[in-house]
């Protein structure tokens, strides 16, 4: 066991450029899908709560969607995008889609309908009462959509680097090849360790974006 | 201020929420719609603020149209305070009140001060309470808040549904109580949705009582209780109110009107013969300007009829009698204390305008137990 980690330790420390290198590239590749799944997503969701009739027919797609094996998925968008990062970023994209939509209508339609009336009653337009109202009180709901898409993100791109996508997946894969668990765990811990610090990097954002007037009630709640 | 012209809202499930409604409320009422529940009181006061659209019929208020304004532009110089309070939780209680402020485009400065100047309103210390949630605070301190944040742009129209109604019974009482003050005070315009009479009688101008979705009456506090328009309002007032407000009622509604009466040399006999005739039981004496100087009964007659000629000789020298304005109650205390069967109404110059006997006490028994007929009195000319 000794061996082993010092083998793994000095691998480590003489490839570390390299790996450097494949965790922000891995991190990228997870980040802009999260990104799209956002700018899609958030959308989408508020869409869904204003026009219920889409909820149905959104999620049974995207549920479909989040069934379909990655490498699957790659392969029917690798017709669209090529080989390589775009093909990436798409399928990743697919995946953190239903997460976030289904956070975002969620969050929006469990705000108590009498603010959303007394918002109204009060002369905010639908805009104002989305943006000063809506989003901010579905805020932790919708965080806890886009931490599960994050770390979905994070676990998936690991095998998209089979299609030329890049990320920590190449040396995963290198050691699998050539039978070498100090290169598997030279490209999963990192991988591990990113989706660790993503979920926790989460939390602190929606610590810090969360209004301490909503903090309040949850600690009052949980008392 | 508010008009209502034959307003009609059908919701598209076919229920018909409100029929043909007629409603004008003036500058400076503070007017009550009352009913029961689902009598369409919401949807009354929704349609004003255009949070419902009336079906047919029009709405003024301000003498415009307001179908013809922009709904947003509406609701900012309307105030609205809803029974589940709706603060914002994420927002604290100065950013709560500065809303509509804020969406007119006061600057920073000028919210501040008017927040400032809100606070205390209600008894709230702007140092200690603007920087903090919603959720720090009591229920009742959270309406409080809900009412200032509608006159935060200085609205002259507010509307209120049942802004008390969630609040235990002391704090909803103390809540009555400012509003009250704040009103005479600020002279809005009040619309307030409620189904708790009592809160309709203490804090309103006018009430407008509700019936599956049309004005059953609209009157004063005063009107409903003394002259309830039909069962429902009295029952919907309960007997206990009424029964209350009936006592209140100043002796001159219910008195007979015009009671018999006779000059003081009038004798015995004819007198006897009058009684008989009109079928009552005693007559008011009195001189020849109408002022009172005594009751004379048929009992009396009867056991004086031997040493007298005259009512003048046995009327009782200094008669018991009550003055117009004086409320029913006082009046039968006193026939009850003084054992008298009947008692003279009169005015500041002692001149005969009525007279209060046993069977008032009946006519009020029925008005409590409601109804047997005309408002304003009982009948005329007869009595007991
Ligand atoms: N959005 C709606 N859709 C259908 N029916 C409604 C709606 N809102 C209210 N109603 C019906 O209209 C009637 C009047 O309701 P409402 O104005 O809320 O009464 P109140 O405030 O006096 O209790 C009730 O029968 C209620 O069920
Ligand atoms: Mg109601």
């Amino acid at each position: 066991m000794a061996a082993f980690l010092s083998e793994f330790g000095s691998y480590l420390v003489s490839n570390a450029d390299r790996l450097l290198e494949l965790t922000v590239e891995h991190l990228q590749l997870s980040l802009a899908a999260v990104g799209f799944g956002l700018l899609v997503g958030i959308p989408g969701g508020v869409l869904m709560a204003r026009f219920r009739r889409l909820v149905g027919p959104v999620l049974w797609v995207t549920n479909a969607l989040q069934t379909v094996p990655a490498l699957a998925l790659a392969g029917f968008l690798m017709i669209l995008f090529g080989l390589g990062r775009g093909t990436g970023i798409a399928v990743l994209f697919c995946y953190t889609l239903m997460p976030i939509l289904r956070a975002t209508y969620t969050g929006i339609t469990s705000v108590d309908p009498a603010l959303v009336e007394a918002a109204r009653g009060m002369g905010m337009t639908r805009w104002q009462i989305l943006r000063m109202v809506q989003l901010p009180l579905a805020l932790s709901v919708l965080l806890v959509g886009v931490r599960v898409a994050t770390v979905i993100a994070i676990g998936t791109a690991t095998i998209l680097s089979l299609i030329g996508a890049g990320g920590l997946g190449q040396e995963i894969f290198a050691g699998i090849r050539r039978v070498s668990d100090v290169r598997i765990l030279a490209g999963a811990v990192p991988a591990a360790l990113l989706a660790v610090l993503a979920d926790a990097g989460i939390s602190w954002l929606e610590r810090r974006l969360t209004s301490p007037g909503l903090r309040v009630e949850r600690s009052a709640a949980q008392s | 201020m508010i008009r209502f012209e034959e307003v009609t809202k059908e919701y598209p499930d076919g229920t018909r929420a409100v029929k043909n409604l007629n409603l004008e409320i003036r500058k400076g009422e503070f007017v009550c719609l009352i009913g029961p529940s689902g009598c369409g009181k919401t949807t009354t006061l929704k349609m004003v603020n255009r949070l419902v659209e009336p079906t047919r019929g029009t709405i003024y208020v301000d003498g415009q149209d307001i179908m013809k304004v922009d709904p947003v532009h509406l609701r900012r110089r309307i105030g609205y305070v809803i029974q589940q309070i709706g603060l914002f939780p994420h927002m604290t209680i100065e950013e709560n009140i500065a809303l509509v402020p804020r969406l007119l485009g006061w600057d920073r400065e000028r919210c501040r001060r008017r927040v400032e100047e809100l606070l205390p309103l209600v008894g709230l210390d702007p140092d200690q309470y603007r920087h903090r949630y919603p959720r720090e605070l009591s229920g009742g301190q959270q309406q409080r808040v809900g009412v200032l944040r509608a006159l935060a742009a200085e609205p002259d129209l507010i509307l209120m549904d049942e802004p008390f109604g969630a609040l235990d019974p002391i704090t909803r009482e103390a809540l009555q109580d400012e509003l009250k003050k704040l009103q005479a005070k600020l002279h809005k315009t009040i619309l307030f949705v409620t189904h708790d009479m009592d809160e309709a009688l203490k804090l309103a101008d006018r009430i407008v009582l509700m019936k599956d979705g049309e004005v059953v009456q609209d009157g004063s506090p005063e009107d409903l209780l003394r002259h309830p328009a039909n069962d429902f309002v009295a029952a919907f007032i309960g007997r206990e109110r009424m029964a209350q407000a009936v006592g209140a009622t100043p002796v001159e509604e219910l008195m007979i009107r015009r009671p018999v009466t006779a000059g003081p040399s009038k004798g015995l006999a004819e007198a006897v013969q009058l009684m008989r005739q009109k079928r009552v039981d005693s007559v008011v004496v009195v001189d020849e300007d109408n002022r009172l100087l005594g009751v004379v009964t048929a009992r009396q007659i009867q056991q004086h009829r031997d040493r007298a000629r005259t009512l003048g000789e046995i009327m009782s020298g200094e008669p018991a009698c009550v003055e117009v304005g004086a409320p029913v109650t006082e009046a039968l205390q006193r026939m009850f204390v003084e054992r008298l069967d009947h008692l003279p109404v009169v005015d500041r110059e002692r001149r005969l305008v009525g007279l209060i006997t046993r069977t008032t006490l009946v006519d009020l028994l029925s008005r409590e137990g409601w109804p047997n007929g005309s408002p304003g009195g009982s009948g005329q000319g007869v009595s007991a």
